[in-house]
């Protein structure tokens, strides 16, 4: 593991019963770059972005083997989920704001880590709100609903409250699938600009998007990681005649 | 504005094929000279600078490649970028005609001098001025100064066949001359083809600027 390694998985495999989601993944995540997941529906992306994050591994039925560290530290074993949590953070597909105004949606993260003074978490949401690019979009209406406004400032106010308890890592599974593509471009140039303090993790269905925005991607097939590499290398030259079917639209 | 890495991607781009059109436009005024002069030095100076425009031309490629692969361009991003991908091979052409016209200018002048032909000067600065014309208007996104190099490629033409003439005459003359004269035949020859070579670039700008493809 160099110092650029985030997490590293090693013979991972999760189990749905007696179904195999995930088989022997090992896989280097790069600190501070974008790698994104791609692969037909089914093919296991998902459901290893939530291992990341420990959310399958309570679920009845699920049974996992092998191990991911984060930093060197087992986050299985040698980790609560709770505070890994804290260190890793998570957008989802549809935008999923809490009931209530936006200024309580993106400090609801701080408050529950028990701060409680005005003043820090005023500093707090306001920071958070700029460096998810919606600032100044929202900084008049910050006790309105989070629910009254658009679905892409929404997914940025959702950001903004991952990015409020300042974690280590972003994983975003599709986060722009329900977006227009005015808002999916300020999703991914917001994604962009926030690499270079955040070790992002994306789910994407869309392959382009992947192309546009990140540095590593893994392409995976019925559980399996086919082709793992640069970005680059991935779309101009992969080396995996599967891989190449599947970016060229040749599939099924 | 939105897709900032894209946008300072395409940038990045038009400034290494800036710099590979000024890196073009010293050796044409250095090739210039050094006929003016039968200047050896700087002959080979010329033949030397090809590398640099060669790895340019690569390493443009390279990325017009990649920004297609990741990018999707689209509408005027598109163009440009497939524009680039065809105005680089022409600028690299034109870099060649300098290092073979300089070729010519070392074997020259190992031969006796004798006078230039008439028109020579005349021909260099018409097809001077149309590589310098792609450059600017490449630059500044100039459609007039683009059509205009299209025009001049006929008065190159006419000097070309005016010259080949005056050299036909010289050689019948006195045959004595006739190393020389083959010199200065090529030279021409590689001087149309640099002519030639700008007029594609210009095509080439002119399609990016209104999407309108040239015809031949």
């Amino acid at each position: 593991m160099s110092d650029l390694t985030k997490f590293t998985v090693s013979d991972l495999n999760l189990f749905y019963g007696n179904f195999q989601a995930l088989k022997n993944i090992n896989m280097e995540i790069t600190k501070e770059k974008i790698t994104a997941f791609i692969g037909p529906s089914g093919c296991g992306k998902s459901t290893f972005l939530k291992t990341i994050n420990r959310m399958n591994d309570l679920i009845e039925g699920v049974k996992i083997t092998g191990n991911i560290t984060l930093d060197g530290v087992d986050i299985y074993k040698d980790m609560d989920a709770i505070r890994l949590r804290t260190r890793v953070g998570m957008v989802f597909q549809q935008p999923n704001p809490f009931p209530m105004s936006i200024y309580d949606n993106v400090a609801y993260g701080p408050r529950i880590h028990g701060i409680r003074k005005k003043n820090v978490l005023d500093e707090i949401v306001e920071k958070s709100l700029k460096q998810a690019a919606i600032w100044e979009e929202v900084k008049d209406k910050l006790k309105k609903s989070a629910l009254a406004i658009s679905g892409g400032q929404q997914q940025r106010i959702c950001i903004a409250r991952t990015l409020a308890i300042e974690p280590e890592v972003i994983l975003m599974d599709e986060p722009t699938s329900a977006l227009d593509p005015i808002s999916t471009l300020k999703i991914e140039d917001l994604a962009t600009e926030l690499k270079q303090y955040y070790t992002i993790i994306i789910v994407t269905h869309n392959m382009q998007q992947a192309g546009r925005i990140s540095d590593k991607t893994a392409f995976f097939l019925t559980g399996e990681v086919i082709e793992y590499g640069e970005t680059e290398q991935i779309f101009n030259k992969p080396r995996n005649k599967k891989t190449e079917d599947y970016i060229t639209g040749r599939f099924g | 504005m939105m897709r900032q890495s894209f946008i300072a991607q395409l940038e990045e781009l038009n400034n290494k094929v800036i710099k590979m059109g000024s890196i073009l436009e010293l050796s044409t005024n250095e090739m210039i000279l050094a006929l003016d002069n039968t200047d050896v030095g700087t002959a080979k100076k010329i033949i030397d600078r090809d590398d640099e425009i060669d790895l340019l031309e690569l390493l443009i490629e390279r990325e017009c490649i990649n920004i297609i692969a990741k990018q999707q361009p689209l509408a005027t991003d598109l163009r440009k970028i497939t524009s680039i991908m065809k105005i680089i091979t022409d600028i690299e052409r034109i870099a060649d005609q300098c290092s073979d016209i300089s070729e010519y200018i070392i074997r020259l002048s190992k031969l006796p001098k004798i006078t230039a032909p008439k028109n020579l000067s005349d021909m260099i600065s018409a097809t001077k001025k149309m590589v310098i014309d792609t450059i600017d208007s490449f630059v500044e996104a100039d459609l007039e100064k683009a059509s205009g190099i299209i025009t001049s490629d006929d008065e190159v033409d006419g000097y070309f066949h005016k010259i080949t003439e005056e050299l036909s005459e010289t050689m019948q003359n006195d045959p004595k001359m006739v190393p020389q004269c083959i010199c200065y035949l090529m030279i021409i020859k590689y001087l149309e083809r640099m002519a030639d070579h700008a007029t594609n670039i210009a095509e080439w700008i002119m399609f990016i600027i209104t999407g309108d493809l040239a015809l031949g």
